[in-house]
C-alpha cells in the first residue's frame, strides 16, 4: 500500500511481509527527496520466553527454547545446552560435539533451502512465490524441495524429527544413531552435495543490485578449524575477538528514537550484521574444499559485502553443510556414550552457536538445584535490525525514481536478504511501534 | 468454454501467537507440495506467497493462540471468512507454551522481558482459537505430524471426517515395537495420558514423552502422577511435566495445579 503525501513526499507500505518467518510490516517515508524515516516493524505477539523459564529446571531450556522458532530449533537447543553446560562446568566429548554439528547441518540445509528456493529465488525470478515460479522453473523448484527434504531426513534421524528435535538434551543427547543408520541416508546426503553445488551455480548467475556496504561482521570463529556451526568464540571485521562469556560487555541494547526500537550494537562500533555474509566474510579461510571451489568459480571473493548476493553465500553454506554431515557420517564410529552428567550449580553461563541466520546468544543463571534465576536470549535477527534499517534507508535514496510498486518490491527483497526470523526476534522488539 | 475445469477449494494459512513451526510442516511435505497445490488454491499463505486471494476461504488453516486484542478481533474476522476452520498444533488447540502467562502474573512477565513495558499490548491469557470462535477440527501437536497435516487437509477438502485417532502415545509404541520405557528402565513417561500422532517419537529415542501432543481423550493424569512420584520423581518436577507445551488445556492444568500448589491459577 502507498500514499502520496503532500509536497511530493510518499509513503510505502507493506502491512505484512510475505516469505518472511513470522510476523512484520515495512514502513519507508520519503519527504522532499530524502528518506525521512524506514522502519521494519515487528507485530508478532510477545511470547515472554525468558520470564516463562524463569523457575524451571536447568534440564528443560532445550526443550522450551525450540518453540521459539519452528524453523530454526536446533540452534535454540545448542545453544541452549552450551550455555547450561557452561554454568555447570561441563564440557561434552568430541562424538556429542559432533553429532551436534551433524543435527546442526541438518537445520542449515533445511533452513538455508527453504529460504534460497522458496523464499528468496522467487524475488529475483519475478514471482510472488515458489508455488507460482514452478509453473516455469519446475526443476530449480523440486530441486530446492529435494535438499530441503535431505535436511530434514538428516535432523530426523539425528533429533527424531525435523521441527523441535527430541533428542537432544543438556550434556548431549538421549541416544545416538547408529554407523549403520547413518549410511542409510548417505546417499541422500550425497545427492543433496551436487544439488548444494548446482545451487550455487544457479544463484550466481542471478542479477545483483549494485549496493556495497560497508558493514562491520559478527561470527563465530571455531576452535577446531571448521567453518562456525556449533561452537567457538566471537570475532568482528574490525578485528576484536570475545568469549560467549563477554558478550554482554560488547553488545549493547539501544532505545532509537527514529523507530521506537531496541537495536544491538557493538561497542567502539554501533550497528553490525550477523548470518551468512558475515560467517563467509570472518572464515572463508575455513570453507571445506568443494565448498571453496563452489565460491571460486561463482566469483564470490574472500569478503561479501552485497547483501544482495547473500543468497550465493547461502548457497556456498549449503555446501558446507552437505560436507561438514558427509564428512561426520563417514567418520562416525559407534559405541560413544550419549551424554554426560551435567550436575546443577550456582553459576551463570554462556553459549553462542551460528543459527542459520546467524549468532544466538543465550545466558542462564542457576540456582544451586538447577532452579533458573534468569535467562537472557539474543536471537540473530535483532541483531540485524539496525542493518536492515539501514541498507532500506540507504538503498531506497539511490532508487528514489522508481514507481511505488516496484520499490516496495525491491524494498522487500532487501529485507528478505537477511532471512529475518520475526518469532525469534519478537520476544524482545518493541511491538507498538506506532504508539508515540 | 464448457470445459471449464471446477474452482479448485480455497486453502488459506493464518498464524497467531506462534513459532512457526506447524505452518513450516505444511512446506515440510516436500514430496506433496506441488501437487497439493495443483490440488487446491493457495489462496492465503504469506510465509510462501506474495501473491493474495481474496476470501472467502473453504479451509483455513490457524496456527497460534489468540494472546492480544488485536489479535482476538482478527479471529473474528478468520472465522467469517473460512468455510471450514481447522486449528494447527498446541498453540491454537491448547494454548501452546506461551499460555504459561495464564498461570502468572503477565505484567511482572512483561517487565522481565521488555525495557520499556508501557509498549506492550498483550492479553493476559494466551487461549486456544476455540475460546474466540467455533472451530471445525483441531489437529494436535508441538509440532503437528505431517501425515496427520496431509490427512486433515485431504478430508476436509473431499467434505469426510479426518482419520485421526483420539488414542494415547502407548498405543503407537506397542504398534512400532518400541519396549516401554517406564517398565523397562523406570524412565518417566507421559505416554499413557498423552494423544497419539507423533508415532511414539521420545521412548524411540531412548527418552520418555513429555506430552508435546496434549492429552488423549480418556487420560488419567492423576494415575499417571501417581506412578511418577513412585518412580521417584520430585512433586515440582511432576507438576512441571504437565506444565510445558499443553499447559493450558483441562486435563493437564489440573494435574499440574495438584502438584504446584493451590495458589496457582487454573487456566481460564
Amino acid at each position: 500500500m502507498t500514499h502520496k503525501i503532500p509536497g511530493g513526499g510518499r509513503e510505502l507500505d507493506v502491512e505484512t511481509l510475505a516469505r518472511v518467518e513470522g510476523e512484520g510490516a515495512m514502513r519507508v517515508v520519503v519527504e522532499a527527496g530524502r528518506v525521512a524515516d524506514v522502519q521494519l516493524r515487528i507485530y508478532e505477539p510477545p511470547r515472554f520466553f525468558e520470564a516463562m523459564l524463569r523457575g524451571r529446571a536447568h534440564t528443560e531450556p532445550p526443550d522450551i527454547t525450540s518453540r521459539i522458532c519452528g524453523i530454526c530449533p536446533v540452534a535454540y537447543e545448542m545453544s541452549s545446552c552450551l550455555a547450561i553446560e557452561d554454568a555447570c562446568g561441563v564440557t561434552v566429548p568430541e562424538e556429542v560435539r559432533l553429532l551436534r554439528r551433524l543435527l546442526y547441518c541438518g537445520e542449515w540445509i533445511e533452513s538455508h533451502a527453504l529460504h534460497v528456493y522458496l523464499l528468496h529465488l522467487p524475488d529475483f525470478l519475478g514471482y510472488p512465490g515458489a508455488v507460482e515460479m514452478s509453473a516455469d522453473h519446475r526443476d530449480e523448484v523440486e530441486r530446492g524441495l529435494a535438499l530441503k527434504k535431505a535436511g530434514n531426513a538428516l535432523m530426523s534421524l539425528v533429533g527424531g524429527r525435523a521441527v523441535h528435535p527430541v533428542n537432544v538434551r543438556v550434556g548431549g543427547f538421549y541416544r545416538l544413531p547408529t554407523r549403520a543408520e547413518m549410511a542409510a541416508v548417505r546417499p541422500q546426503l550425497a545427492r543433496a552435495l551436487d544439488d548444494a553445488v548446482a545451487t550455487v551455480v544457479l544463484t550466481a548467475g542471478l542479477d545483483f543490485a549494485d549496493f556495497e556496504q560497508d558493514y562491520e561482521y559478527v561470527a563465530l570463529r571455531s576452535d577446531h578449524d571448521e567453518y562456525p556451526l556449533e561452537s567457538g568464540a566471537f570475532v568482528t571485521s574490525s578485528g576484536a575477538g570475545f568469549p560467549a562469556r563477554d558478550f554482554g560487555d560488547w553488545v549493547t541494547e539501544q532505545h532509537v528514537a527514529h523507530s521506537n526500537a531496541l537495536h544491538a550494537r557493538l561497542r567502539d562500533v554501533g550497528p553490525y550484521v550477523v548470518g551468512p555474509l558475515a560467517r563467509y566474510t570472518l572464515n572463508h579461510d575455513r570453507l571445506p574444499p568443494v565448498a571453496r571451489r563452489a565460491a571460486d568459480e561463482a566469483g564470490l571473493g574472500p569478503t561479501c559485502r552485497n547483501p544482495f548476493r547473500s543468497i550465493v553465500v547461502r548457497a556456498v553454506e549449503l555446501v558446507v553443510a552437505c560436507e561438514e554431515a558427509l564428512r561426520i557420517i563417514d567418520g562416525w564410529q559407534d559405541g560413544g556414550a550419549p551424554s554426560v552428567p551435567v550436575p546443577p550449580r550456582a553459576a551463570t553461563g554462556h553459549g553462542a552457536t551460528e543459527a542459520p541466520r546467524g549468532v544466538l546468544y543465550h545466558r542462564y543463571s542457576l540456582a544451586g538445584d538447577g532452579t533458573i534465576l534468569d535467562a537472557e536470549i539474543v536471537p540473530p535477527t535483532s541483531q540485524n535490525q539496525a542493518s536492515i534499517e539501514l541498507d532500506l534507508r540507504a538503498y531506497v535514496q539511490d532508487r528514489l525514481e522508481l514507481d511505488d510498486e516496484e520499490l516496495t518490491r525491491q524494498c522487500e527483497q532487501a529485507i528478505r536478504n537477511y532471512d529475518p526470523c520475526i518469532s525469534c526476534a519478537t520476544h524482545f522488539l518493541d511491538l507498538e511501534v506506532e504508539r508515540r | 468454454m464448457s470445459d471449464r475445469p471446477t474452482p479448485r477449494p480455497r486453502l488459506a494459512v493464518w498464524k497467531f501467537a506462534s513459532c512457526d513451526g506447524c505452518q513450516l510442516t505444511l512446506l515440510n511435505c516436500e514430496d506433496e507440495l506441488l501437487e497439493l497445490a495443483g490440488a487446491v488454491e493457495i489462496a492465503y499463505f504469506p510465509e510462501a506467497t506474495r501473491a493474495v486471494v481474496e476470501g472467502p476461504y473453504d479451509v483455513s488453516l490457524v496456527e497460534g493462540s489468540v494472546t492480544t486484542p488485536s489479535d482476538r478481533e482478527r479471529i473474528q474476522e478468520v472465522r467469517a471468512a473460512s468455510r471450514r476452520l481447522v486449528t494447527i498444533g498446541a498453540c491454537a488447540t491448547a494454548g501452546g507454551i506461551q499460555a504459561l502467562r495464564n498461570f502468572a502474573d503477565v505484567e511482572e512477565f512483561t517487565s522481565i522481558v521488555y525495557a520499556h513495558p508501557e509498549y506492550i499490548s498483550t492479553l493476559d491469557t494466551a487461549t486456544p482459537i476455540s475460546a474466540h470462535v467455533p472451530v471445525d477440527y483441531e489437529l494436535r501437536g508441538c509440532p503437528i505430524d505431517r501425515a496427520q497435516l496431509l490427512e486433515v487437509i485431504a478430508a476436509f477438502v473431499q467434505r469426510r471426517k479426518p482419520r485421526v485417532a483420539d488414542e494415547s502415545v502407548c498405543m503407537e509404541c506397542k504398534r512400532r515395537g518400541t519396549v516401554c520405557v517406564t517398565v523397562a528402565h523406570g524412565t518417566p513417561c507421559l505416554g499413557p495420558v498423552t494423544h497419539a500422532g507423533c508415532g511414539a517419537l521420545c521412548p524411540a529415542y531412548d527418552r520418555g514423552c513429555y506430552g508435546c501432543f496434549g492429552p488423549a481423550g480418556t487420560a488419567n493424569t492423576a494415575s499417571l502422577a501417581h506412578r511418577l512420584v513412585d518412580l521417584g520423581m520430585p512433586r515440582r518436577d511432576v507438576g512441571r511435566v504437565f506444565r510445558t507445551f499443553n499447559a493450558a488445556s483441562p486435563a493437564f492444568a489440573e494435574e499440574s495445579a495438584r502438584h504446584l500448589g493451590s495458589e496457582q491459577e487454573v487456566a481460564r
